[in-house]
């Protein structure tokens, strides 16, 4: 299909693949979610798998992974057909994924989750002692030697948590190993950390698919890509055939001018005219957040920097009315308030939004139809005395939707059913009907498709030009480069650096971000 | 080295916190109970206590096991009372029908546990619903077997369950009629006392080190989670509620020799499965499931038959009992909600 013989299309079944799909096709109701791919990976190669939302990679591992069923077609492992009843079976045959959505059993221990699908046992009950044991191995084994194995998930940090969960990986001694966004959630460090050990893995010759949609961890590691779109494998190539901006196209299959809508006159952002709408004094929780200041200006989009877990999150829980015995002042237009709760975060004249970091537990009522979550927050402002006003809760559902291009079957569908970033678009639809003057979004793009990342930072700009004070706190610093107007790194619950207009580079950013003192660029 | 040590036990701790309070609760009604019993301290005092605690045990760990998997089975009593009208009929006999009447009881109690599981898995019921009919069919069986209140239980048998292990060995002509002096040291001990021991630790211990039991924990922490583990999450309800069923038949058996009959009570019933919920969360289990121990339930129920103790000693209404009962289960539920006011992030209370 393409002159460089290096590409076929929709990869035939070469001799030498572990894994192969064949004519794999899955339906669900109505809708194609796979259809007649063939896919294969190999022994000893890392393989990126890309794709917009609804491009059918869910489907791919879910089936790879035992979780689902595919209608039609066969899969091969090791020259053998294979159908899996479930995901243990899967896991029997030596395929293990690290899911997107932690897989984690947070009231069970460090050890219990590591070791759950095998534990020692010694006389047929679970070895406590040996199974700690073996815990520590694995954690150090992937360099988390700070992790107590005894320890409750629950009370560790996400990042910590990920960890965890490539540590339970591993120890299923896996032959395919898959990683569902498996980096996410991730500080840099542990990113380095998850790649060298995915190399390692590798050169033991295991197979490893990985779905991600940061392109540079995939230039990192990946040795073969596949694109999908629309439920088909697009293209397979080898890693490094294909430009950036090619394989972007490829996912999205529309042209795209820029990932960032352009920033107002650097001259206006940065002169100060205005007073701040949002304005923090010497804010302080705990001992995760020590005398922050901050202040945020009408139509200006400030980001939040630094590496996972430096208080980022915390702060704009705090400034959300969550956290309690905070110190400090915050000012919304030169007034002093007071915010003990979301319900004083929302009020008038505060008029507060978070969208939090967690859109499945924190975001989103799952169960709830798509009208009932994005009606959620504005109730009070649709109830006809003591009724709720359908008409106008119903126009102003179809609005957000139409605003937020949310795609849907129907409004009563529950949210559960929508894809990762519509459901993302639901949770930032609902808070715009509360007319926020400030905006608070934590990682608002995390395991989300790049078109609706590129919709986000286009919505996000739209705002603050409508007069929206925006704070985003990101883990992607190029999201942080492309997007704000300032930039306020963090470290250790501090503010260590604001960088404005050009002064936002990544090389400043990391600079910041490990509280490295380096004259600004 | 040492210091890892240190945070390992610090952590242990930490998380039986609420086990060491339930046991300091009981350990103080207790105490004081008997500091203020004419004959406090006494064996018969231990052996009177012990009978009459021994079947609320046995239903409040039955009870435990579902509530893990963040279900509640409403059939518990039920289960206990079926199970209690069966051995009015069949503890009786020779030696060999005896121990063939003990065999059936107990497997009708984890056979009521098994139907509940299957209703559960296979009828993807909630628990709470499948227990409360399941519950009431028991029941109907329980009044089938015992229209009214009555039954024949080996007198030998009733007398040596429900007291101290001299009983059993004169009785029975072991140990020279229990006059060994080597057997001395241990002959006051109260039989359901050691009954609920051999129970702890040859049935909850290794179903809770278990693969089985691990899953059980695990299905309340995370179902979904539990399931993309690749771990047997519908064997392991099965599991759990056949072996709530089990334990609600120690229980009915344990009730049938101590009451020598058989009696289908409906209100009895009721107020078992309550006081089994009642037990369970003062002793620590979070009715969310995941986290928890049968060990705590134990102490849940000892607590709750305590405060009736003292009701005896102490000379007030025992009208008044009911409201004292649930003063104590409010208290003791409010000690473990205390850690809440330590969460400075109101996020946390809602995971």
């Amino acid at each position: 299909m393409t002159p460089d013989g290096q590409t076929d299309r929709g990869l035939k079944t070469a001799p030498s693949a572990h894994m192969s799909l064949t004519g794999i096709t899955k339906r669900y109701g109505g809708v194609t979610a796979l259809e007649n791919v063939n896919f294969s990976c190999d022994l000893g190669s890392i393989h990126a798998v890309l794709g917009e939302n609804g491009a059918g990679k869910s489907t791919l591992i879910k089936i790879m992974s035992g979780v689902v069923t595919p209608d039609e077609g066969r899969m091969m492992l090791d020259g053998r057909e294979v159908t899996f009843s479930g995901p243990s079976a899967a896991n029997d045959a030596g395929i293990v994924c690290i899911f997107q959505e932690l897989s984690l059993m947070p009231d069970l221990s460090v050890a219990d989750n590591i070791m759950i699908a095998d534990p020692p046992r010694r006389f047929g009950l679970i070895d406590k002692r040996a199974q700690k044991r073996r815990a520590e191995e694995l954690l150090a084994r992937i360099g988390c030697e700070d992790v107590n194995p005894l320890n409750r998930v629950r009370d560790l940090p996400l990042s910590r948590r990920q960890m965890v969960e490539i540590a339970k990986a591993l120890a299923k001694d896996p032959t395919v190993l898959i990683l569902d966004e498996a980096t996410s959630a991730l500080t840099s460090s542990d990113v380095d950390r998850v790649f060298e050990i995915l190399r390692k893995l590798r050169d033991d010759g295991i197979s490893i698919l990985s779905i991600s949609h940061r392109m540079h961890e995939i230039e990192a590691v990946a040795d073969m890509c596949s694109v999908f779109r629309n439920g088909h494998n697009v293209e397979t190539f080898r890693q490094g055939t294909r430009s950036a901006e090619e394989i972007v196209q490829m996912m999205i299959g529309r042209e795209i001018s820029a990932h960032f809508p352009p920033k107002p006159d650097k001259d206006l952002a940065t002169q100060g005219a205005a007073p701040p709408v949002l304005q923090v004094r010497n804010f302080a929780w705990e001992n995760v957040l020590q005398g922050i200041d901050l202040s945020v200006r009408k139509g200006e989009i400030v980001g939040l920097g630094g590496l996972d877990g430096q208080g980022q999150k915390e702060l704009l829980l705090g400034l959300f009315g969550v956290l309690k015995s905070t110190s400090g002042t915050i000012e919304i237009n030169g007034k002093p308030v007071s915010i003990r709760s979301p319900i004083d975060a929302k009020r008038a004249g505060v008029d507060i939004a978070l969208v939090p970091e967690d859109r499945k537990t924190e975001g989103l009522m799952l169960p709830m139809s798509i009208s009932d979550n994005l009606s959620i927050a504005s109730l009070s402002r649709m109830s006809n005395g003591i009724m709720l006003d359908q008409n106008a809760l119903e126009s102003s559902v179809a609005e957000a939707v139409r605003r937020m291009q949310i795609k849907i079957g129907n409004k009563s569908d529950a949210v559960s059913t929508l894809s990762g970033g519509n459901q993302q678009k639901v949770v930032i639809a609902k808070w715009l009907m509360t007319d926020p003057k400030i905006i608070l979004l934590n990682d608002p793009t995390r395991g989300i498709d790049v078109g609706t990342k590129q919709e986000i930072y286009l919505l996000l700009r739209e705002l603050a030009k409508e007069g929206a004070a925006i704070v985003l706190y990101s883990t992607d610093y190029e999201e942080l480069i492309g997007c704000c107007d300032r930039v306020a790194v963090m470290y250790d619950g501090q503010i260590v650096r604001e960088l404005a207009g050009s002064e936002i580079t990544e090389r400043n950013i990391i600079s910041s971000a490990l509280n490295i003192e380096e004259a600004a660029q | 080295m040492s210091h890892t040590r240190k945070s390992d036990l610090s952590i242990i701790l930490r998380q039986s916190a609420p086990l060491i309070t339930v046991i300091a609760i009981f350990l103080l009604f207790y105490i004081f109970y008997n500091s203020n019993h004419p004959r406090g301290f006494s064996t018969a005092v231990y052996i009177q206590n012990a009978n009459e605690v021994f079947a609320l045990v046995m239903v409040a760990m039955a009870q435990t096991v579902p509530v893990l998997m963040g279900g509640l089975d409403l059939s518990v009593g039920a289960v206990m009372t079926l199970v209690n009208t069966l051995a009015s009929h069949l503890l009786n006999g020779s030696p060999l029908e005896i121990v063939f009447g003990f065999i059936v009881c107990l497997l009708t109690g984890a056979l009521c546990g098994f139907v509940n599981g299957c209703v559960v898995v296979y009828g993807r019921i909630q628990p709470i619903i499948a227990t409360l009919a399941t519950g009431a069919i028991f029941m109907g069986l329980a009044l089938f077997l015992r229209p009214t209140p009555g039954g024949d239980v080996d007198g030998d048998l009733a007398w040596v369950m429900t007291n101290d292990l001299y009983e059993i060995a004169a009785t029975y002509g072991f140990f020279d009629n229990g006059e060994a002096a080597w057997f001395q040291p241990v002959a006051w001990l109260p039989v359901p006392a050691l009954l609920l021991v051999v129970v702890a630790l040859f049935v909850w211990m290794p179903f809770s080190r278990s693969v089985t039991g691990r899953t059980v924990y695990a299905i309340g922490s995370g179902e979904s989670a539990a399931y993309m583990s690749g771990l047997p999450i519908d064997r392991a309800k099965i599991a759990a509620f056949t072996l709530g069923g089990f334990f609600a038949g120690v229980g009915g058996i344990y009730l049938t020799l101590q009451t020598s009959s058989g009696n289908a009570d409906i209100p009895q019933a009721g107020a078992y499965t309550l006081n089994s919920i009642a037990a369970v969360v003062i002793g620590g289990t979070s009715l969310l499931g995941g986290v928890g121990t049968a060990i705590g339930s134990i102490f849940g129920a000892l607590v709750l038959r305590t405060i009736s103790f003292n009701f005896r000693i102490f000379d007030i209404d025992p009208l008044l009992q009911p409201l004292f009962e649930g003063v104590v289960l409010l208290g003791a539920v409010s000690i473990g909600a205390l850690s809440v006011l330590r969460i400075k992030n109101t996020l946390e209370l809602f995971r």
